[in-house]
């Protein structure tokens, strides 16, 4: 059983716990341990790199210094913490006297950034870790016909980090595929859902966020998968004011891919955090109930 | 007397605690306005700005609302032939002008990232009704009702919590804060 160092990020303890408690679900039937980070501070978001980017490191460092101490790889289930602590854990190894400069802070909490652990995000521990075969061979209820759009969004992919396809990716598409679905082709799929412009600037995100519905519903899907709780509550939560802002009537279930892979590991909906959601899964729900 | 820096000098050399952003590079071929999803809702497109920038028109960048539109999704990035981080250079853009403390009239970015970062440094968690309150003070009346109602369906549904989270080592976490920014002692 392969353990990680697992930093839920503040979203999931309250806002996102659906995919909190399916991520958990998922991975216990998988072999995984997730062992949630101890004390683990807010990664910063984007706020924090707007007003300071040496605080915004510190903070990023802190929660990579506990895990190095734990021994353990971490992984975020949310695509922006993940992208904060995998971006500072490059940059202070890149920069020695960066890493120093924070590393003495931390001694304030017994801590010290080494850089030796990996960051990673919890789909890329889902399909490179454990590997589609192994979640394959775990399904019970292939979720057959169900037409599903892959979310990518952004910062799971962007910025690029190696050699990885940030054009046309594939792996979330074979994900779903190993879970008996169907993945839709979705044009959109690495588009942006406006992220913390939701807060900041209302319409233009409100824009971003039905061309994504409505490229989605154009593909035929019957739900988004996404990898991120920012999307899933942009895309979800203000399907209403999308509608009531531009005249339309869109609706559609957007669910954590984790969601998505219980249901097809046979996990009862309500484990899975389903039933918290503004808008119905139950359409899905009937797909995993052959 | 020394040289100041110029203008551009200066954001080119505020991108990453690493290294400097090569924007002096830019051959103005469009392909990260392209790619940006909010470029239509910027006063000036990302290509622009670049300009803009080796232009030196300070004032002009200073006012106007690019950078706080950017939503980070780091296509123009991943896509620049030159190798120019653009989004990157946005958030560059958005410290510079809290630093200067000057930005266009009405935005509400810069009120939201500063109390964003208030949360954090007193829980070391944030808080979602700190911050719609903050949102709250800053929208029209129409937005604040349309908040208030996602926030009440979310609440019902048991999405936002009554008490603010908390970590543990408080005190330590705000003495390494206190290490990198002198900020008094801790309250
Ligand atoms: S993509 Fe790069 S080179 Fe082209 S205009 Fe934008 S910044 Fe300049
Ligand atoms: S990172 Fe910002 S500027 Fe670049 S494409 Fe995305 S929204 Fe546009």
């Amino acid at each position: 059983m392969k353990k990680y160092a697992y930093f839920p990020g503040c979203s999931l303890e309250k806002m996102a716990n659906s995919y909190h408690v399916s991520a958990l679900e998922t991975s216990k039937i998988l072999g995984v341990e997730l062992k949630e980070l101890d004390d683990w501070n807010c990664c910063g978001a984007t706020a924090y790199f707007h007003v300071d980017e040496l605080l915004a490191h510190t903070l990023c460092a802190r929660n990579l210094a506990i895990a190095e101490k734990e021994k353990l790889d971490l992984v975020a289930p949310c695509s922006g913490c993940y992208k904060n602590m995998y971006f500072a854990s490059d940059h202070l190894k890149k920069d020695p006297d960066l890493a120093e400069h924070i590393n003495n802070a931390l001694q304030e909490d017994n801590l010290h950034f080494t850089g030796n652990i990996k960051v990673q995000h919890l789909i890329d521990v889902f399909v490179n870790d454990v590997g589609l075969n192994e979640i394959k061979s775990k399904v019970t209820q292939p979720l057959q016909n169900l037409r599903i759009a892959p979310y990518y969004g952004c910062q799971i992919l962007r910025p690029k980090k190696d050699s990885e396809d940030v054009e046309q990716p594939r792996f979330f598409e074979d994900l779903i595929a190993s879970i008996g679905a169907t993945p839709v082709d979705f044009p959109l799929k690495l588009r942006c859902c406006g992220g913390a412009l939701i807060i900041t600037s209302r319409t233009t995100a409100l824009s971003m966020v039905r061309n994504l519905l409505q490229n989605a519903i154009n593909s035929g899907a019957d739900v988004i998968a996404t990898a991120c709780p920012l999307c899933q509550v942009n895309l979800e939560c203000y399907q209403k004011q999308v509608n009531q802002e531009f005249g339309t009537n869109l609706s559609i279930p957007i669910m954590y891919f984790t969601q998505l892979i219980g249901l097809a590991f046979g996990i009862p909906a309500k484990k899975l955090g389903v039933g918290t959601e503004l808008v119905s899964a139950q359409p899905v729900l009937t797909y995993a109930e052959k | 007397m020394p040289l100041r820096p110029s203008f551009s000098e200066e954001i080119a050399g505020l991108l990453h605690a690493t290294h400097a952003n090569p924007i002096k590079t830019c051959i103005q071929c469009g392909t990260c306005s392209g790619s940006c999803p909010v470029a239509k809702f910027m006063d000036y497109s990302p290509r622009k700005i670049i300009a803009m920038i080796n232009a030196d028109l300070k004032d002009r960048i200073l006012n106007c609302n690019t950078y706080w539109y950017c939503a980070s999704c780091y296509y123009c990035t991943v896509r620049c032939p030159r190798g120019i981080d653009i989004a990157e250079l946005m958030y560059a853009l958005k410290r510079y002008s809290i630093w200067k403390n000057q930005y266009k009239e009405g935005l509400v970015g810069p009120v939201f990232s500063e109390t964003f970062v208030k949360t954090i440094i007193k829980s070391g968690r944030s808080y979602e009704p700190v911050l719609a309150t903050s949102y709250l003070f800053t929208f029209g009346l129409q937005e604040m009702l349309m908040e208030a109602q996602t926030a009440t369906n979310l609440m019902l549904k048991g999405r936002i919590p009554v008490l603010p989270p908390r970590i543990k080592r408080l005190e330590n976490f705000k003495k390494v804060i206190q290490k990198i920014i002198p900020l008094g002692k801790p309250e």
